[in-house]
């Protein structure tokens, strides 16, 4: 994180390092240490015009302006990818703005900002995830009073997010939620977790990584600090299940991690790939692989 | 005349205690120094045409409007007789979703469009802590037969539901959790009239059965004389007359009940 | 012997507002007893006050002047002063009403209808839904009728069902406005032996009955309420 008190313009740009002026990064570090001092709870802050479209990833790159310093060195994903657009286009404009060192490696960062995924790889002490949301309040869909969610928030009451809950095995016979599946945390508040699958809920709990969550759109940030208490809200008779793949990565061959289907061609040839790529990569460097490779 | 059977309070003690409820919007008075007592199931109709202040009396009751001068006492269920002022907005809704009922006009206001009707059911028992999935569905799915909605209903939405099963689905997910209370607004207005005898009978019988406390407010007579035991009379935001639910129907005091009684068709 | 019922110095007018106040004066200076075993049969012209004074006995019409009291136990109530809550207490315990129509309920059956009537009296399950079966028998109700709602009923058969559900349950006062009108013969004689039964078991009867044979079989008294009009200021 930058030290307190110095302005460093980055060189050539014009801009302040990181984009953001010093004034604002102070208010989202306000954000975030009340984020962190009540975890799960959706702390509002006054989220600025950033030269992206809103659902383009606002938020996460506010949180990471606000908490990268000269010496961090930043991953940034989407969809587990280091390749994609979004991914490559804000690790460009923190390259650009803030000159900081980029990096593909898990292991090898500091700050890394994710769209849908968390890495494989497990996080460490020290490293923080900033996660993109797009709609943070995990009670809208049944109730779209926001004063009323602020309420249910306030009480404590999440019966309704068992009726989410209670829908879905109606209808599929299963809790057939598998993305922004909705964690207790630290048993108090009633988080979204951003879209990402299911299958990286168990990876919040315990982390020994920081977690932000900002929303730009909607202005919000929320966190949940190292080595907390992560739950997904199930039935007793219906407990929280990550998906199961039935077959390894094909091209490293890792078995019990999340999957990306790829079609290879009009035939209906398709594959089963990581999509985490920096572990499939690494992997793949050490040696393994998998059956198309 | 009289006497369609109502059931035995069952313990003639005071469930409720409204004094001096009073609610002003603008120089309009609402509710003017409304004031009763209800008994453990006993059953008070409130009538009065529309503006008569007898739907605001039921909100000011529940809570949900603040009133400008006096005060709701309710018997919780520890025995404790509780001005509502007084409880926590935590306490007041626990309260609300366990030992009360809300059943309104507008089944829209009184259920969630969006979800089932096994889970409309079900809300109340999740809100209390159900967490097993199987239970909280075999429990809405004899509710919805208590309130006659087939059970290869239970995973319609409202919105496929007719205005009657709608009506008939906010009773069951207001009683699941065997309130002791339930608030009624014109529960029965906008049915044709035979769905509206079916629902009437049902709530009576659920009535008895359960020796539920009623609330009912209703611009129809027929619905008082039917379900309550006392009536009270309303009009610009004033009680005009109470009493005994056939004594003041079939020998109405005050000009404006007499207007009233005498303005109904008869079938 | 006190009385189970005694109208004491009742008097009742309705005032009309509709009609500009109008007040309409029906009876003044009633006063009556009924004991235990009678059969009081109001006399007098229609207008008189006969039902008037029935409907206060059953607290359905309010009693403004002098006191309706009623036998209940141990203690006796002026039901002209009694509350809401009490009236309707005296009503399952004491007090029994027969009116010339059956009010019907939505969706109830007619052996339902009485069998409720007997519940609400305080008999048991069983015993009431054998006794409902015996009166509709004797009322000459076919059985087949018994599980229908009486709503599609002709008049007399949903008088039948109406004077079953005011006999079933053994209260101590009977109250009967015109319970045998829509009936025929047949029928009327069998009303005439029930209220005799009833007298024999101790009830205090008061009725009003316009067919004159039936009233000479059941009066052990007739009033004639115009009697009470002289009273009246008017």
């Amino acid at each position: 994180m930058s030290p307190q008190g110095t302005v460093t313009v980055s060189a050539g740009t014009g801009y302040n390092f990181a984009y953001l002026d010093e004034g604002t990064k102070r208010m989202i570090r306000r954000a975030i240490l009340k984020a962190i001092a009540i975890p799960g709870y959706q702390v509002p802050f006054a989220a600025r015009e950033m030269p992206m479209p809103y659902g383009w990833g606002t938020g996460g790159v506010q949180v990471t302006a606000a908490i990268l310093g000269a010496a961090d060195v930043l991953k940034v994903i989407d969809q587990g990818a280091d390749d994609t657009t979004n991914a490559v286009s804000i690790r460009r404009f923190f390259t650009a703005t803030a000159g900081v060192a980029t990096t593909t490696r898990t292991a090898e960062a500091t700050v890394i900002q994710t769209r849908h995924r968390i890495p494989e790889a497990p996080l460490t002490e020290g490293q923080v995830l900033v996660y993109q949301v797009p709609i943070p309040e995990p009670l809208r869909f049944l109730e779209p009073r926001e004063t009323e969610t602020r309420q249910l928030h306030a009480l404590a009451e999440y019966g309704l997010m068992h009726v989410k809950l209670y829908e879905d095995i109606a209808r599929h016979g299963h809790i057939a939620t598998t993305y922004a599946y909705p964690v207790e945390v630290a048993g108090r508040y009633v988080m979204d977790p951003s879209p990402t699958p299911k299958f990286d809920n168990p990876k919040m709990d315990d982390c020994p990584a920081l977690q932000l969550f900002g929303a730009g759109r909607e202005k919000r940030i929320y966190a949940i600090p190292p080595y907390t208490q992560v739950r997904s809200l199930d039935f007793e008779d219906h407990p929280f299940r990550v998906q199961r793949f039935d077959r390894p990565c094909a091209l490293c061959g890792a078995e019990g991690v999340y999957l990306d289907e790829v079609i290879l061609d009009d035939a209906g040839g398709r594959m089963f790939v990581c999509s985490d790529t920096d572990h499939c990569e690494t992997r793949r460097a050490d040696g393994h692989t998998g059956e198309a490779a | 005349m009289i006497e369609p059977l109502l059931p035995e309070p069952l313990l003639p003690e005071t469930l409720l205690t409204v004094e001096g409820l009073t609610k002003r919007y603008g120089h309009r008075l609402a509710c003017d120094s409304i004031g009763f007592t209800l008994d453990h199931g006993e059953v008070l109709a409130v009538v009065g045409e529309s503006g008569s202040g007898k739907s605001t009396l039921l909100s000011l009751i529940a809570g949900e409007v603040a009133a400008d001068a006096g005060s709701v006492s309710y018997r919780m269920r520890d025995g404790a007789t509780r001005d509502l002022a007084t409880l926590s907005e935590a306490e007041r809704r626990a309260l609300m979703r366990t030992d009360w009922g809300f059943v309104r006009q507008d089944a829209t206001q009184g259920l969630r469009m969006a979800v089932s009707a096994g889970g409309n059911v079900g809300e109340r028992l999740m809100g209390v802590g159900d967490r097993h999935y199987g239970r909280i569905r075999a429990t809405a799915l004899d509710w919805l037969a208590r309130v006659e909605i087939a059970a290869d209903r239970v995973d319609d939405p409202p919105t496929r539901l007719s205005g009657g099963m709608r009506q008939r689905l906010q009773i069951a997910r207001n009683l699941v959790t065997a309130p002791r209370l339930v608030l009624m607004d014109e529960p029965t207005s906008g049915l044709d009239v035979s769905v509206q005898a079916r629902l009437l009978d049902m709530i009576r019988g659920l009535v008895a059965e359960l020796g539920l406390a009623v609330i009912i407010v209703t611009h129809d007579l027929a619905v008082a004389r039917l379900l309550s035991h006392r009536v009270l009379v309303m009009r610009s935001g004033r009680v005009i007359e109470t009493g005994l639910t056939d004594q003041v129907l079939d020998d109405p005091q005050a000009a404006y009940t007499q207007l009233l009684v005498s303005s109904v068709l008869a079938a | 012997m006190t009385p189970l019922l005694a109208f004491e110095d009742v008097a009742k007018s309705f005032t009309l507002h509709l009609r500009d106040g109008a007040v309409l004066p029906v009876i003044a200076g009633a006063t009556l007893a009924v004991h235990s075993g009678e059969c009081v049969v109001l006399g007098g012209a229609s207008g008189a006050g006969k039902s008037s004074l029935l409907k206060m006995a059953y607290g359905n019409y309010r009693c403004p002047q002098g006191a309706v009291w009623v036998r209940d136990g141990a203690r006796v109530v002026n039901l002209a002063a009694a509350a809401p809550r009490e009236i309707l207490a005296l009503r399952r315990t004491t007090l029994s009403y027969i009116s010339q129509f059956l009010r019907v309920i939505p969706r109830v059956g007619a052996r339902a209808v009485v069998e409720a009537a007997g519940i609400e009296g305080g008999l048991p399950l069983k015993v009431a839904r054998t006794r409902a079966g015996d009166l509709l028998s004797r009322l000459n109700l076919p059985e087949r009728l018994w599980a229908l709602p009486p709503a599609t009923f002709s008049g007399g058969e949903q008088q039948r069902v109406n004077i079953a559900r005011g006999l079933i349950a053994a209260r101590p006062i009977l109250l009967m406005d015109e319970p045998t009108a829509s009936l025929d013969a047949t029928n009327r004689a069998v009303v005439v032996d029930l209220i005799a039964e009833k007298r024999a078991a101790g009830t205090a009867i008061l009725g009003i009955f316009h067919d004159a044979d039936v009233r000479e079989a059941v009066a052990t008294r007739i009033v004639d309420v115009s009697a009470f009009r002289g009273a009246m200021a008017a």
